[in-house]
């Protein structure tokens, strides 16, 4: 009951009976599986996703300009035979000028025409992300355990982008960067999450330019820091781990160029990752003290490399994943074991998970920790048997609750600690009351404690449900009680 | 699946960035002397750039270090006038007419104790009140609220902060209590229920009981008025356009006010606005900024006339981790920087004023040759109100509000009509 809770998404109906011979065996077969989204065949790319919505943004840019237009031209007072269309306008403007408040309300008249005709083409970004929190969402309800879907969560939180900035790529970009590479090397994760369009246009790294650079030179544009500074404080060594400034420029230098295809320029490829070198800042940079002479987007993949062998990334890497799974005050000898076998291993994230759960510490801490409400949820979803996914309901849920799906409020992706989500406890509540009356006429409370949860829940608790006044309020208790949101 | 039967409201969706929280007890001393003082503390995160906001119109090298993007007295949109040095940014008449009656004052080239430029660790300085970040679990304005309670209990129903939304800033975390409080009208779980949950929690987990208690205690206060039907708002998620970001800073810090303004309402509120990391085209004259500013302005003019008549006893205090590069960066916005503003309004104030003890602009004169210098200690500012408004004794704010900082005196005379 203690893996399913910590390490995965929660019991579902047979899945005690299903480890209870050897929980840890259990948890380590599923990270041997290997991690496929079948259901995501139809999604589109980022990059297709990305130029979807760029096409239709600029259909409704020119449907708005159409309908601006013809509106100026009915508005135009009667013309003469053979004059021109450029003469008509020139004269319906000195018109409307000297009619003065009339011409106030046909212009009003005219924009709200314009923006009419482009809101009848249809935005393409909503749907895109629904069908993505569909595909995501289900694969946590169908997961066995559900640890690698919930390392997927971890990592696509620890390298968050926000779908309040692009939402197009939202969805993909946890498909393309992230769930590849969650059981794999450190490095390939970072190389890809860092090189994917949705993070450098999430990170101000699209219109970055070296000040010595081509571009930059020309258009006496420059550099952007964002992207730089979040790399080494978020993703890899931490923050106050000994870079300074001059490394976050140096880094941010070697980073000009990164950028992504304009949709306009390439209907094929458009929206895909591309190195420009036009951009890019000439010469050697150093950061923490190494000089990189590549002239490329070698030189950026290089500066990665070291980052990811740096063992204060290790550090920070073990750190994180302790406090998510863990406590929020992990056990120093196990993050140091984790961190050790990250270091040993290249960065085997597969190594250092299996490490964390065979550590007798994992299993040792008191369930302190409170849900995030994602994991909640789910696990209440699981519980009740439910394995589809009405996707606008869901993630609305999850906004009422705080923790948007791919909308975090900051680079830093939602916070790991109690006091950040505790006092959102009180809303738990109401969106359990609802579930548990939507749902009390099919999920019995009793058979879930019996055979879902397998008798494993406080005796406290089995007299609140046995007490309640109606099933809907057993389920509320069952759901809301500590033994189901604590882990 | 069937989560819930509802869509959630973009005021809703909204409200984890204006949560409001605050504390219903009135600070014993200023009671004593005839005074029901109200503050109200706005977190801008993101990092305002303060240049941006308030212009040193009247330095020589401004418009060098600025060029084109740098607000003048005759711009397009032209800067409003505060003194023969400063304007204000054009976005924010509302400020500037409380700042002519002498209702608004302006700090300038301030920053926190934080020298360095990571978001988050500038604003666990911020809100910690503690000079270096690292894992801390209370915030300046909790400590401050406990420093008052041991004042004694003015309120009978015992008065805890009020949080509303789902994740509690740090500023208001620590041992005086903080509520949280949601909206009722939707999926509210029965009286019943709510007690029979509280009794489980409280044989099974004390933490989750006393969340739930505040939460009925607060709930049965009622919430404010003119609240309006949230059912009867489209409800898809899009990204707020800047009309609804307008909107809903004006709400969130309307019924902010109006919780403040009640008899047997809190005395003491905290809220943060997200959005102020303007590293592209930042637009102070015209485009995000100027937005984002013109949206606050708003939240200034509603919590004024929400407050009605506290307004005369009400201090706003709008603070900012750090500024942003006094220089643009390569992108038509500012990096991370260090010296910033702080906004002050309210009738308690003693207005009018723009207080900086100017560093100037010369490279030279920049902290690390890119940021405004800092001249001013935030917390200075900070424990001047905290000192004069709501009379939180001088030796706990130097020991327990902001510790070790015996030598940044409180800043005085900002308030009172002296």
């Amino acid at each position: 009951m203690l893996a399913l809770h910590r390490f995965g998404m929660g019991p579902r109906p047979g899945s005690i009976a299903a480890i209870e011979t050897d929980v840890r065996a259990a948890l380590i077969a599923e990270l041997d599986r290997p991690l496929v989204l079948a259901a995501a065949a139809s999604l589109p790319s980022s990059a297709k996703a990305y130029r979807t919505v760029a096409d239709a943004n600029a259909k409704r840019a020119a449907r708005a300009k159409q309908e601006a237009k013809k509106q100026q031209m009915a508005a135009a007072p009667v013309m003469a035979e053979g004059q021109d269309a450029s003469q008509g306008q020139n004269q319906a403007q000195k018109q409307g000028q000297a009619q003065g408040q009339s011409q106030g309300q046909g212009a009003e008249a005219a924009e709200m025409a314009a923006k009419k005709a482009a809101d009848a083409v249809p935005d393409p970004g909503r749907p895109i992300y629904l069908e993505e929190a569909k595909v995501r969402t289900e694969a946590a309800l169908a997961a066995e355990i559900g640890f690698a879907e919930r390392l997927v969560w971890f990592w696509s939180n620890h390298f968050c982008i926000s779908a309040n900035k692009i939402q197009s790529m939202s969805g993909a970009y946890e498909r393309e960067a992230i769930r590849p590479h969650v059981l794999g090397r450190f490095n390939d994760l970072l190389q890809a999450a860092e090189g994917h369009p949705a993070m450098l246009f999430y990170l101000d790294n699209l219109g970055s330019m070296g000040a010595n650079s081509i571009a930059g030179i020309n258009r006496s544009r420059g550099l952007n820091e964002n992207f730089a500074r979040e790399i080494m404080e978020l993703h890899t060594l931490g923050v106050r781990s000994g870079y300074t400034q001059d490394d976050v420029i140096a880094f941010a230098n070697v980073l000009t160029g990164w950028t992504l295809i304009p949709p306009g320029n390439d209907p094929q490829r458009g929206g895909e990752f591309t190195f420009n070198p036009r951009l890019h800042e000439p010469g050697a940079q150093t950061v923490l003290g190494k000089l990189y002479d590549q002239d490329d987007v070698e030189q950026g993949r290089a500066v990665l490399r070291d980052l990811a062998a740096h063992p204060a990334t290790a550090t920070h890497v073990a750190t994180k994943l302790a406090r998510h799974f863990i406590a929020e005050t992990p056990p120093p000898a196990l993050v140091e074991q984790m961190a050790k076998t990250f270091r040993e291993t290249d960065g085997d994230l597969k190594e250092v998970a299996k490490t964390m759960v065979s550590s007798p510490e994992a299993w040792s801490e008191p369930p302190s920790k409170l849900k995030r409400p994602g994991e909640w949820v789910i696990g209440m979803v699981r519980a009740t048997g439910i394995t589809q996914a009405d996707p606008a309901r869901f993630t609305g849920g999850q906004e009422l609750l705080g923790e948007a799906l791919w909308r975090p409020p900051a680079p830093k992706g939602y916070p790991d600690d109690e006091a950040s989500w505790i006092d959102g406890v009180g809303r738990r509540l109401d969106i359990a009351n609802n579930f548990a009356e939507r749902e009390a006429s099919r999920a019995d409370p009793q058979d879930i404690i019996e055979t879902v949860f397998a008798s494993q829940v406080s005796s406290e608790v089995k007299l609140a449900v046995n007490r309640a006044e109606s099933r809907q309020q057993a389920l509320a208790l069952l759901f809301m009680s500590a033994d189901f949101q604590r882990r | 699946m069937s989560l819930a039967n509802h869509l959630p409201t973009r005021r809703e969706l909204l409200i984890g960035s204006g949560a409001l929280f605050a504390w219903s007890q009135m600070p014993k001393l200023a009671r004593a002397e005839g005074r029901d003082p109200r503050l109200l503390v706005i977190i801008l995160r993101g990092a305002l750039d303060g240049l941006g906001a308030v212009a040193p119109v009247g330095d020589p090298d401004w418009i060098s270090l600025r060029g084109e993007r740098a607000l003048v007295l005759d711009g397009k949109t032209p800067a409003l006038p505060l003194d023969a040095f400063f304007a204000l940014n054009p976005a924010m008449p509302n400020l500037h007419r409380l700042y002519n009656s002498r209702q608004a004052l302006i700090v300038h080239a301030t920053a926190t104790p934080y020298r360095e430029r990571s978001h988050f660790d500038g604003q666990d300085v911020l809100e910690s009140g503690i000079s270096k970040p690292g894992a801390i679990g209370s915030g300046w304005l909790n400590r401050a609220l406990v420093a008052l309670e041991s004042g004694g209990r003015v309120d009978p129903r015992g008065s805890r902060a009020l949080g509303v939304g789902a994740v509690t800033p740090l500023v208001v975390r620590g041992s005086a209590p903080v509520m949280s409080w949601v909206p009722q009208k939707l999926l509210s779980a029965s009286e019943d229920t709510q007690n029979r949950l509280l009794d489980l929690y409280q044989h099974t987990d004390p933490k989750l009981a006393a969340v739930l208690q505040a939460r009925m205690r607060l709930a049965s206060l009622g919430g404010p008025a003119g609240m309006g039907d949230p059912m009867s708002e489209d409800p898809t998620l899009m990204p707020p356009g800047i009309a609804r970001v307008r909107a809903y800073f004006a709400e969130a810090a309307g019924t902010a006010a109006r919780y403040l303004a009640r008899p047997d309402g809190p005395r003491v509120g905290a809220m943060g606005f997200v959005g102020w990391d303007t590293h592209i085209a930042e637009g102070a004259a015209s485009g995000q900024l100027f937005n984002l500013l013109g949206a606050l302005d708003g939240a200034l003019a509603s919590i004024e006339t929400n407050m009605g008549a506290a307004w005369h006893e009400t201090v706003v205090a709008v603070v900012t981790e750090f500024g942003r590069t006094a220089r643009i960066n390569g992108t038509e916005g500012t990096d991370h920087g260090t010296g910033t503003v702080a906004f002050l309004t309210g009738g308690a104030l003693k207005g009018g004023r723009v207080i900086a003890d100017w560093p100037g602009l010369k490279p030279a004169q920049l902290f690390e040759d890119r940021d405004l210098k800092p001249t001013t200690d935030l917390r200075a500012v900070l424990k001047g109100l905290l000192l004069d408004h709501l009379r939180v004794e001088d030796s706990v704010l130097a020991s327990t509000v902001f510790p070790d900082s015996a030598d940044v005196a409180p800043m005085s005379g900002l308030v009172g009509s002296g």
